[in-house]
């Protein structure tokens, strides 16, 4: 083996280079601040691309009939929105770009457990979202299914479906990847004296994200391979032509893809608990329960799936079981928000730009979790599932939650990742515009499910029309919001004023590094002594 | 409840109940918890509160807001199941139609052999649907009574009501079911038992599909249950047949026997094509490529049709 040369202490991440130029520098990188941006940049190309297809959808809704597509098109542009956002955007969001920047820095360690694997999953990730376009761009037909693949549709369907269906399997090793070097980074490379309980909450959080990930994505890896030889050899797994199940199909689907809501969500709940403490530069109000409430919706996230399934065909024994559980797991959800809250109460508030996403944050995702309660319970979920109020309350959570958290942390963390600060006046417009515009294009949907309005739906009944109206005005609205937003960033992280160490005066280890952070993080490791923690401001 | 569908069937009371006592809870805690969330906003502001007073926690508090959300969960689940358990159970003495879907619509049977594409319900019975579906996922949905079942493939399933306002409310699909999954819908009518029989006992007359939207509307939705336009386009472009665009009316070319002959698409040619369609074959295009649908469509519906192709 050569000797390497030694890492400087004194080069920030976005200059040092190491062995390779260019785009190669980045791609090649195993830091994973590199590795974090590698992410948040193609994140962002998919993001925008899944942006589009929500305002064409909104469009065509605008009026009854034909708008501007036809409806095999509309059902092509739900079902790869949908894809993308899910298997994408909100599953790897929080956890690959501000998991992989932050998670090494704000436990004290230099890297992650295992950077090489590290870069392996972005590389993965890119292959999956390569196979899914390519089922976009070539083949008969773009998929029609839904981001929920049922069968047997999903093998009735003559679309190019297995590129979709092994692109979201091949999505699915970068997220258990992911999850398995966060829980070996979290248990082998705090602080010395960093222990569990003074650990953050942000790693907390992607613990409790990272054990769903190794645990729950090889359900639907299997449940998916199954799909596609189904499709391809029939074998009768699903199919009820040939003896299979078609509700097997939805309760192996939703052993992943409710405990997936919490990986999402998780990451989110974890961001807003380090950026409401540093903005009322007080320490997090019942940090042990937090953790607590983090580990409880981990577990019990688990045993809720078939809340999706109440009109599917279960016994009645397994229904409000399913649903007794569903509302077991909105107390440590409401637990959080109680502390979130509380930490407010005698702090001393500055009013910048991530404190209004992380307080927008609450409001959006408490409508989304009260809303939640009527999905869960039996009576009624029966009327309003599968209409539009669904379709609002999961974008109440995974938007308005998921999207109001990264936000917040991007604002957050923006000047320790670039070294410079954004400019605040546009980003709170940003932030207002895009706040109303959430709630104008959302909120009619509740309205239209109590109404009766199905989701998935092309066309719709002439009664349906006025709230239709309001909702995809809202939806120029959040668009014109978010162009405010990124172009602002954007600028920002090449022209604008430099930022120091600690701008926000936080508290946790990330500030205690430069801006932008050099390649190893820390020129001396960490040490947590008997009083330090992460939220002492005395 | 008002911002609900219209309040039909004995289901209503239960799930619009567990809806006001959830909705209402709900609402408490969101308005109570933005305005708590406003007020330390305002209240601990920098400028009025430049320093925080550092407080870690409460174990008092943190037990009060785990109890007391665990018990209203409780309430709120009770009223979801007590609004629910009794839709699981039909009576011994419904009255049965079997209901077929298929993509992309419903047909219902009764006993008697009546086959309707509108759900002919008598009130104040009980009425039991027994799911069948030949494809796909579908799921039965009527808002007004409050009822939604998926229908499976290869399962046998059942919902059940008792009708309880006359009327004619919306049936829909809600399990997305491909391409025209959002033209899979109809209509239930409820009638006075007396009239129900009358209508149900007379099997010479007819009448399948209740009249509730404009003929032509209903020519279209009829059109596009039975993939009509899979082959037809409205806009004039050429498919495996003929456009219909401003076909109504209109002098055509059509071959007959190996005759080319000049016809009027009247009222007689459109239904002849629908129910022969291989007697007269237009210029240009194919025979045989498309099916008799003397089986599927009642004249009924074939006046409807022929009320759309007027609009085109």
């Amino acid at each position: 083996m050569q000797a390497a040369t030694p890492i400087p202490t004194d080069v920030s991440y976005l200059e040092y280079k190491g062995k390779y130029k260019g785009i190669f520098s980045w791609i090649f990188s195993t830091d994973h601040k590199r590795i974090a941006l590698l992410y948040l940049y193609s994140m962002m190309v998919m993001f925008l691309v899944g942006v589009l297809l929500g305002l064409a959808m909104k469009l065509e809704l605008i009026a009854p009939g034909k708008t501007i597509m036809e409806a095999k098109d509309y059902n092509a542009v739900f079902t790869v929105h949908g894809v993308i956002m899910i298997f994408m955007i909100v599953v790897p969001g929080l956890p690959a770009v501000f998991g992989n920047f932050l998670l090494p820095i704000m436990i004290g360690a230099k890297d992650v457990a295992f950077p090489k694997l590290n870069l392996l999953s972005w590389y993965i990730y890119v292959l999956g979202a390569l196979l899914v376009i390519a089922s976009v761009l070539f083949g008969n037909g773009t998929p029609d299914t839904g981001w929920t693949f049922y069968a047997p549709y999903s093998f009735k369907t003559g679309t190019n479906l297995l590129p979709a269906i092994f692109g979201a399997f091949v999505l699915g090793f970068s997220s258990i990847l992911t999850g398995l070097n966060f829980i070996v980074t979290i248990h082998r490379m705090r602080a010395p004296g960093m222990t569990w309980t003074k650990m953050p909450l942000f790693p907390w959080t992607l613990y409790g994200t990272g054990w769903i990930q190794l645990l729950a994505t090889p359900v639907v890896g299997i449940t998916l391979v199954l799909v596609s030889l189904e499709r391809i050899f029939g074998i009768g797994v699903f199919d009820p032509a040939l003896g299979g199940d078609p509700i097997l199909y939805q309760h192996l689907f939703w052993i992943y893809s409710h405990p997936a809501v919490y990986i999402m969500i998780l990451p989110a709940m974890g961001a807003i608990s380090e950026i409401i403490p540093t903005f009322a530069q007080k320490h997090v109000f019942g940090y042990r329960a937090i953790v607590a409430s983090t580990l409880a919706i981990a577990f019990v996230g688990y045993f809720v799936w078939g809340h999706h399934m109440f009109t599917a065909g279960m016994s009645g024994t397994a229904q409000y079981t399913f649903s007794l559980l569903t509302f077991l797991v909105a107390i440590p959800s409401a637990i959080k928000v109680f502390n979130w809250i509380s930490t407010m109460h005698q702090g001393s508030i500055r009013l910048e730009t991530p404190f209004y996403w992380a307080a927008s944050f609450i409001f959006v995702f408490m409508i989304g979790g009260l809303s939640g309660l009527v999905l869960g319970s039996l009576a009624t979920d029966v009327y309003v599932h599968d209409t539009a109020f669904v379709v609002a309350h999961f974008h109440f959570i995974v938007f308005g939650g998921v999207g109001f958290a990264f936000f917040g942390a991007i604002h957050y963390w923006f000047p320790k990742m670039f070294g410079r600060m954004y400019d605040k006046g546009l980003a709170n417009t940003g932030w207002i515009v895009f706040f109303i515009g959430f709630l104008a294009l959302y909120a009619p949907m509740f309205y239209l499910g109590m109404k009766g309005m199905p989701r998935r739906y092309y066309d719709y009944l002439p009664e349906f029309h006025a709230a239709n109206i309001l909702s995809t005005l809202g939806s120029w609205v959040m668009a014109f919001g978010l162009v405010i937003i990124l172009i602002n960033l954007f600028r920002s992280a090449k022209h604008g004023p430099k930022a120091d160490k600690n701008p926000w005066n936080g508290k946790t280890l990330e500030w205690t590094v430069p801006s932008p952070p050099p390649v190893e993080n820390f020129a001396e490791t960490p040490v947590y002594g008997e009083k330090d923690g992460p939220y002492e401001y005395q | 409840m008002y911002i609900l569908s219209t309040q039909a069937s004995n289901f209503v009371s239960g799930v619009d109940k567990a809806f006001l006592i959830i909705l209402g809870i709900s609402f408490l805690f969101l308005i109570g918890l933005t305005l708590t969330m406003l007020y330390f906003i305002y209240k601990y502001n920098r400028k009025k509160h430049p320093q925080a007073t550092q407080i870690k926690g409460s174990t008092t508090l943190e037990i009060v807001w785990t109890v007391i959300p665990t018990i209203l969960v409780m309430v709120m689940f009770y009223y979801g199941w007590a609004g629910w358990h009794f839709m699981k159970k039909a009576p011994e003495d419904s009255f049965n139609i079997k209901v077929i879907a298929r993509m992309w619509n419903f047909t219902f049977e009764y006993e008697n052999g009546k086959r309707t594409d509108t759900l002919f319900v008598p009130k104040n019975k009980a009425v039991k649907l027994n799911l069948n579906s030949m494809d796909v996922v579908h799921s039965l949905y009527i808002p007004s009574f409050r009822v939604k079942e998926d229908v499976v493939p290869g399962k046998e399933k059942m919902m059940w009501f008792i009708p309880q306002k006359e009327g004619i409310y919306e049936l829909f699909c809600t399990e997305y079911c491909g391409l025209q999954h959002s033209y899979m819908y109809n209509w239930v009518k409820v009638m006075p038992e007396d009239q129900f029989d009358n209508w149900y006992a007379d099997t010479t007359r007819q009448e399948t599909t209740a009249v509730i939207e404009s003929p032509a509307a209903s020519g279209k939705r009829i059109m596009k249950n039975i993939g009509c336009f899979a082959c037809h386009t409205v806009d004039g472009s050429k498919l495996v047949g003929p456009s219909f665009k401003g076909l109504y009316g209109e002098m055509q070319t059509v071959v007959t026997g190996g005759q080319e002959r000049q016809v009027e698409a009247d009222d007689e040619y459109i239904k002849k094509s629908i129910y022969d369609p291989n007697a007269d074959i237009v210029k240009g295009f194919n025979k045989g490529l498309m099916l008799p649908y003397t089986n599927q469509l009642s004249e009924d519906n074939i006046r409807q049709i022929i009320e759309y192709l007027k609009t085109l």
